[in-house]
């Protein structure tokens, strides 16, 4: 049974696309983060430290809606009444997209950080000392040595993070970005028929469930390969 | 940054705060309540028994809260006819319920799988043992398989206890005045904006140390038993943990 989606299936389409933009460029911000965060927790600078203890603790002690109403409605408040005290008034006015693409980044670049920080403690201190005992620089070992193999660490804990993550782009619909939720919310305004369309939306976000898990598998493998298996 | 307007909402951010508790507490207690037969079927040898139960898993594992939500409050409206020929149409109008009930079965499904992961990991030499004794199949869940899962399970549910406090804050989206529904009140009102989204974030975050410090205490008073005496000492005497 197909039921009648009034013409507004193409819309849903559209918006899954515009789901999978974000999802995978707040992906690629969150890994950034992570990697910086793992630096910084390793790093034998206090300032660095702290910074990083900061941030993993305040963005995972927070819900998420709150971090995204917090950052798309605070800071272009914070930045105008800063600005209009200092006597420069400045009117920012967010893009929905890069609003939500950079505070989904900024939560799961926490998560992120704590899936590095486990791998790089996993990568065995002895293959570093060797690199460098042969006389490789800290950045040529850490290029050489330490990042080839963190993926294999790092990667089931970054698929968990992928699945949180593209679960949490549905939040974004509350800062008008016309993803796959939004799109949904517009076919239920104009057609009456909620369950139809929210089912169907849930079904799409299942269905990107299903192929992650897939290529997260694909992955692992390729990540793991030329690896002794017990 | 205006801090007397903080302080005058503190009441009301804080009754925003015990909505917030409720839900969770209700959701919790009747989703783990379901979780413990819901792991069970899940690991039944029957596949008509098994399948209900993995697909009802992985659906809520799978799709955003949000539109869970969504699909039992704005959805349910599609079924009234129906619903309130069964009489249950009282319940799903109001927004209370399908929170809790959204939340409870979201919750449910993510306990589950924690409990199967668990009752899995169970020591299948424990297990043997038991069955030499001549436990029967209940007893031998009920005094050994269980209380032995629930103890493995704890770190993983202390998690879900967390995540669930906070995806909590969803249900403001729904029209409910939890915490994170107060505040976007207020901002609405007065536009602090910052200032209050700030406030309400650091009671979420004061809540969500306060569930893991409890959470720890409890396991070392269960685990009690599993720590090492002598580590413990060598701990204490160079002041570094030994491998």
């Amino acid at each position: 049974m197909v039921p009648d989606l009034h013409g507004y299936g193409w819309m849903l389409l559209r918006g899954l696309e515009l789901t999978l933009l974000v999802g995978l460029a707040a992906l690629f911000l969150a890994i950034l983060l992570g990697l910086l965060g793992a630096w910084g927790k390793s790093s034998t600078s206090p300032i660095a430290r702290s910074l990083a203890a900061t941030y993993t603790t305040v963005v995972r002690g927070v819900p998420e809606l709150l971090l995204i109403l917090l950052v798309y409605y605070g800071t272009p408040t914070l930045i105008q009444n800063l600005s209009l005290q200092w006597g420069y008034p400045v009117f920012i006015d967010l893009d929905p997209f890069w609003a939500g693409t950079l505070t989904l980044g900024f939560i799961y670049g926490a998560f992120a950080t704590e899936v590095f920080r486990g791998a790089f403690q996993s990568i065995p201190p002895g293959q570093l000392e060797a690199a460098r005992a042969i006389g490789m620089s800290r950045s040529l070992a850490f290029r050489r040595i330490v990042l080839p193999q963190v993926w294999r660490f790092a990667l089931p804990g970054l698929g968990n993070v992928w699945m949180v993550l593209i679960k949490a782009t549905a939040l974004i619909s509350i800062i008008q970005l016309d993803e796959l939720m939004r799109s949904a919310q517009i076919a239920v305004a104009a057609t009456k028929l909620p369950f139809t369309f929210y089912f169907i939306a849930s079904l799409f976000y299942l269905s990107i469930t299903l192929v992650s898990i897939l290529l997260q598998q694909r992955f692992e493998a390729w990540a793991n390969r030329g690896t002794q298996r017990a | 940054m205006n801090l007397s307007l903080v302080i005058n909402s503190l009441p009301q951010l804080l009754s925003g705060l015990l909505i917030t508790l409720e839900i969770t507490a209700l959701a919790l207690a009747i989703g783990l309540a379901l979780a413990v037969p819901l792991a069970l079927m899940r690991l039944s040898k029957n596949f008509l028994v098994r399948a209900p139960v993995y697909g009802f898993i992985f659906y809520f594992r799978g799709t955003p809260l949000l539109v869970q939500l969504f699909l039992v409050y704005y959805g349910s409206g599609q079924f009234r006819p129906e619903l309130e020929a069964l009489g249950l149409w009282t319940f799903f109008r109001e927004a209370y319920f399908c929170a809790v009930f959204t939340l409870t079965l979201n919750t449910a499904a993510y306990t589950a799988e924690i409990l199967r992961g668990a009752i899995q990991a169970v020591p299948y030499g424990e297990i043997e043992a038991a069955r030499a004794m001549g436990m029967s199949r209940s007893l031998l869940y009920r005094r050994i398989i269980l209380p032995k899962a629930f103890r493995i399970a704890l770190p993983a549910y202390s998690n879900e206890v967390v995540f669930l406090f906070q995806a909590t804050s969803l249900v403001s989206i729904i029209t409910l005045l939890d915490l994170t529904g107060v505040a976007r009140v207020l901002v609405a009102r007065t536009f602090a904006v910052y200032e209050l989204y700030i406030a309400a974030g650091l009671i979420y975050l004061a809540c969500t140390y306060l569930i893991l410090w409890i959470f720890r205490r409890v396991e070392q008073r269960l685990f009690a038993h599993l720590r090492r005496p002598e580590a413990e000492k060598a701990k204490k005497l160079t002041g570094a943990a030994l491998p």
